[in-house]
């Protein structure tokens, strides 16, 4: 077998490098793409801070109009082009064949064109920046009129459509690795993998893959009838009755809510796909590094599906002040606190995954310990956001904007990051440098907590969003907060480069890594550091037990690899 | 899929998960515009189009694409194979340039998508339901050089003109 | 079992961090940066909110203390001195969150707010003054019904920024003694208030958080904000909806008056078309 997949391993740059069907090539792709999207984001961010602490700066460069461009862009890349990037197709693509004992994903080619498709989908946002109007500026809801009608703002010119085309080939290429990963996890794996014994981080990337497949095509089809709306003068969400410069526009009949609620159907599980596997992989980091299976493994795999469940019927939380029937806004209210309870189940999981472990603090356990003080901090908050009567305050002020970043900005960028440092060696046969890692993850930390708490503290005053600078004197006692939001925030980005230096760097002069540098126990380490095309030179491996084997249960060893490691080393692959 | 599904010791399922996978995800999609439809027939400049016969017509040549494509599916040898594969592939061009006609048709009568609602989710299903036939044919093509794959083919050209069917029915009906 | 320097460092310094973390935080909510609140809904949200912040707090600290514990106790290189948990173990702690957090969730929503929600989509006091106001891009524009105690009909073909923002219909006899404001909402102190809400362009929504009121305001649907503002003054409004380039200045002003000014103050002032 292991001869078989030697003899097709590819051959040419173009085919080993570029399009690869390998999925540790491609989950890389990903990543470093994600890391190149960040990195534009990431700017942008520093150029709102800026126009915040400093209104008028930034001069010409800076007006409401690009102002909004700004905001809008820089949550569209983060969500789509740099969370999902990395965690879910990042990692997805990386992880799940060596977790579930594949040579590969189960759709190789579809694999690698899920990436191509992405490429265009990016370079399309980055574009908009350039043409006629400017990028898409009616935020990264992107909701009709505003993003119809190129009257309302520039940015509905060109740049909405070139947002509307990115984001229908996301999806597409998102659909594709959907596919990918809910294929190989439930027919491709190896003997011996009973679902039950998979790491918590397949589970989250199967629930993601499915929430996705499910509630992707409400955006889709959102978009479509918003591109009809645009182009074709259609009315799927345009009412009558619109003056826009002086101008009576001839749509009716339509509802902007329809636009609302399609969005929201997918919104809102959306966040569940990123956050969920950032949960996962810390649950992976934190059992190897503190020498303890997860506490409530099954637990923890119900509460995640029951959170994905109920992630699918509470969309209108997002909408309770748009004047829809109070009923079934107490409807929404009900359920969406609600899911505060598998939260807090994963929550308590998470630390009690700690108690009588043996806690080796390296930068991957520090960001996987970091995540579940994050998990706390911005989830709590969506209680005040879920109750609907609490939500009348909070709506639309900095409480949701430091709600949100918590949870899919600190939370996922955590885990990406447990994961980057715990897997380097799985990925490149190297360990990342330490030191620089506690000065990525100390700046990290407090640069983003703070920034966060306060954007909280700045809601409770209700200071509102996407606002170019502030004109309300009610916010006067909070917009102070302002020039320390913009310092923190700068401190976490300038980590990002430290990282980013660390991981670049330690790809080819990073200190040469064991096969399994953290003596951890999931599958993955029973091949070689870095994983070789086809993953085990050897037979696939005969799965003995779960991947959370650890303590001592009378071993010289405290763990147990799920397999017998492979024991064809880095020689020639075994006559089979 | 094939290969992979060898290494993990399973036997190839006879439809791939894959396909039921994005079926399940289509199906989402065209689900989603019919209740986008519901919502929209709500509001008062609602008027019902009785939609052009060719319309109905057109179901034939789905239904046509379908016995070909099931019969090439049966058919042993290559020849007959691909025979019936481009007969497929005839009737689903046949069946674009037909919704083609009917869109004409639509805007002859003086019903267009501009100014009536009921039309417009006429003319969006029609180009989103299109965009995926001729996904379709691709799919043909690939049927054609991995015959193994054709049964995937086939259930996914039978459920898409199921769909069209409960997609005509619901906007004549609703 | 050795204790690394390097770990307890780390150790060390994530503890505090935790630490510092929980007492910035508790102590920067019950630093309450809430604006004044007039409305006698407004004092039930508030007081939902003091009921989520002292629960969610507790949990807040609690949780970081136990996290800090294991943080600290734990940390050390070595194998770990633990045996897997019997199944029950694991099943009947995770009751212990899901009957707290249900509990929490739902008594906040069921007791707290849902009352609240139901007073403010229930139904219009009878003596309620009804007021319209319209959002545009960047302003709001109110209206009164005036003497007739109705509302003229408009037509947005009659809009006009200038002379006549609302497009009202000359024709309509109802709309003759409309008044028609730009920019401030006045109203009487210590009655009940129905606003209905309208936009001519693209979303907007009317929040004004000093009554702690926030409705959503779009084209083709008249939406109702109801309140009953206790306090005179002068109560800033706030556009709550991305609405283009000036969304950040559309700000317009409650005027609350005693009800006997107000009543002199609007019966001074000029209709539509008189």
């Amino acid at each position: 077998m292991s001869d078989a997949h030697a003899a097709h391993a590819p051959q040419s740059f173009w085919s080993r490098y570029v399009f690869s069907q390998d999925h540790k090539i491609i989950g890389l792709q990903y990543l470093i793409t994600a890391m190149v999207m960040a990195l534009v984001a990431a700017g942008l961010a520093v150029l709102i801070r800026i126009q915040l602490a400093w209104p008028g700066s930034l001069g010409i460069m800076m007006t409401p109009e690009t102002y909004i461009a700004i905001v809008t862009m820089h949550g569209s890349l983060m969500v789509f082009f740099v969370v999902s990037l990395a965690l879910v197709s990042g990692f997805g693509n990386f992880l799940i064949p060596l977790h579930v004992g594949a040579r590969d994903m189960a759709y190789p080619f579809l694999n690698m064109l899920s990436y191509w498709v992405i490429v265009p989908a990016c370079l399309l946002m980055l574009i908009s920046f350039f043409v006629p109007g400017g990028a898409a500026a009616a935020g990264w809801t992107s909701y009709p009129p505003l993003s119809a009608l190129k009257e309302a703002v520039p940015g509905s010119d060109w740049g909405q459509t070139l947002w509307l085309l990115a984001m229908a080939l996301f999806i597409v290429s998102f659909t594709m690795g959907g596919l990918n990963y809910l294929t190989t996890i439930l027919n491709c794996r190896a003997p011996g993998m009973s679902m039950m014994r998979m790491p918590l981080s397949t589970w989250t990337f199967l629930i993601s893959a499915v929430l996705g497949l499910l509630t992707f095509p409400a955006l889709t089809a959102a978009a479509v009838m918003l591109l009809f709306d645009r182009h074709l003068g259609t009315s799927f969400f345009l009412p009558s009755g619109m003056v826009i410069g002086g101008k009576v526009l001839p749509h009716e009949g339509g509802t902007p809510l329809l636009f609302q609620h399609l969005f929201w159907f997918l919104g809102h599980p959306e966040v569940y796909v990123l956050v969920l596997p950032a949960m996962g992989i810390a649950f992976d980091v934190n059992s190897a590094m503190s020498r303890r299976a997860p506490f409530g493994y099954k637990v923890t795999v119900v509460s995640l599906l029951v959170a994905a469940v109920l992630s699918m019927i509470v969309w209108g939380h997002h909408m309770f002040t748009t004047g829809m029937n109070p009923y079934v806004g107490e409807y929404f209210s009900i359920m969406t606190v609600l899911i505060t309870v598998p939260f807090a189940v994963i929550g308590v999981n998470l630390i009690a995954s700690l108690f009588k472990g043996r806690i080796k603090f390296t930068t991957a356990s520090l960001f996987g310990l970091g995540l579940i003080s994050a998990i706390g901090l911005g989830g709590f908050g969506g209680l005040y956001l879920g109750t609907a009567a609490s939500d009348l305050y909070f709506h639309e002020t900095y409480f949701v904007v430091g709600h949100f970043h918590m949870m899919i900005g600190v939370v996922t960028f955590f885990g990406t990051f447990a994961g980057l440092y715990f897997w380097f060696p799985k990925m490149f046969g190297r360990l990342m440098n330490e030191r620089l890692g506690r000065v990525h993850f100390w700046l990290t930390i407090v640069g983003t907590f703070a920034t966060f708490l306060l954007m909280h503290f700045q809601g409770m005053g209700h200071l509102v969003r996407r606002t170019f600078e502030s004109a309300y004197d009610f916010q006067k006692p909070v917009t102070g907060m302002h020039y320390a939001i913009t310092f923190f925030s700068v401190m976490a980005v300038a980590g990002q480069f430290v990282f980013l230096y660390n991981f670049f760097r330690s790809i080819w002069r990073g200190e040469k890594a064991a096969r399994n540098p953290w003596n951890a126990a999931g599958l993955e380490w029973t091949t070689e550091s870095p994983a070789p095309h086809g993953n085990w030179r050897g037979p696939v491996p005969q799965v003995q037990r779960w991947a959370y084997e650890y303590g001592r249960n009378g071993h010289a060893e405290d763990f147990q690899l799920q397999a017998e490691p492979d024991r064809v080393g880095a020689t020639e692959p075994a006559a089979h | 899929m094939h290969a992979a599904a060898m290494a993990a010791g399973r036997r190839a399922p006879t439809v791939p998960l894959g396909l039921v996978g994005f079926l399940g995800t289509t199906i989402m999609l065209f689900t989603t515009f019919a209740a986008s439809y519901l919502v929209r027939r709500t509001s008062a400049d609602w008027r019902p189009v009785d939609l052009p016969l060719l319309a109905w017509a057109n179901l034939a040549l789905l239904a046509g694409a379908s016995v070909t494509l099931e019969w090439a599916c049966r058919s042993a040898a290559r020849e007959t194979r691909g025979k019936w594969l481009a007969a497929t592939a005839l009737f689903g061009l046949a069946f674009l340039g037909g919704q083609t006609l009917v869109l004409a048709q639509l805007r002859a009568a003086g019903i267009f998508a501009q100014t009536s609602p009921h039309a417009s989710f006429f003319v969006v299903l029609s180009l989103v339901h299109g965009v995926h036939l001729v996904g379709g044919l691709g799919a043909l093509v690939y049927g054609a050089l991995r015959p193994a794959a054709l049964r995937g083919c086939a259930v996914f050209w039978h459920t898409i003109g199921v769909i069209w069917l409960a997609l005509l029915v619901f906007i004549s009906v609703m | 079992m050795k204790r690394t320097t390097r770990g307890s460092a780390d150790a060390h310094y994530l503890t505090m961090f935790f630490a510092v973390l929980t007492v910035v935080t508790v102590a920067g909510f019950a630093m309450d940066f809430r604006p004044a609140v007039v409305t006698p809904h407004g004092r039930s949200i508030d007081g939902l909110i003091n009921y989520l912040m002292v629960v969610t707090g507790l949990l807040f600290v609690l949780g970081h203390a136990v996290l800090m514990h294991f943080v600290w106790k734990y940390q050390g290189e070595g194998p770990a001195d633990y045996t897997p948990e019997k199944p029950r173990t694991q099943w009947l702690t995770a009751l212990i969150p899901v009957i707290v957090m249900a509990g929490i969730a739902e008594v906040g929503v069921l007791l707290l707010a849902l009352p609240v929600w139901g007073e403010l989509y229930g139904p219009t006091p009878k003596d309620a003054l009804v007021v319209e106001v319209t959002g545009k891009q960047f302003e709001w524009i109110v209206r009164y019904s005036g003497a007739d105690g109705k509302f003229g009909k408009t037509d947005p073909k009659l809009v006009d920024d200038a002379e006549n923002p609302l497009g009202l219909d000359e024709n309509d006899p109802a709309a003759q003694d409309d008044v028609v404001k730009r920019g401030v909402l006045t109203i009487p102190e210590g009655k009940p208030v129905a606003v209905n809400l309208r936009s001519l362009d693209v979303l907007h929504s009317f929040a004004v958080p000093a009554f702690r009121i926030k409705q959503d305001v779009l084209t083709g649907f008249t939406a109702r904000a109801q309140f009953v503002p206790e306090v005179a003054g002068r109560y800033e409004i706030a556009c709550a909806e991305l609405c283009g380039l000036g969304h950040y200045k559309m700000r317009g002003f409650v005027e609350v008056r005693k009800a006997d000014e107000f009543v002199k103050w609007l019966a001074d002032q000029p209709g539509m078309f008189e």
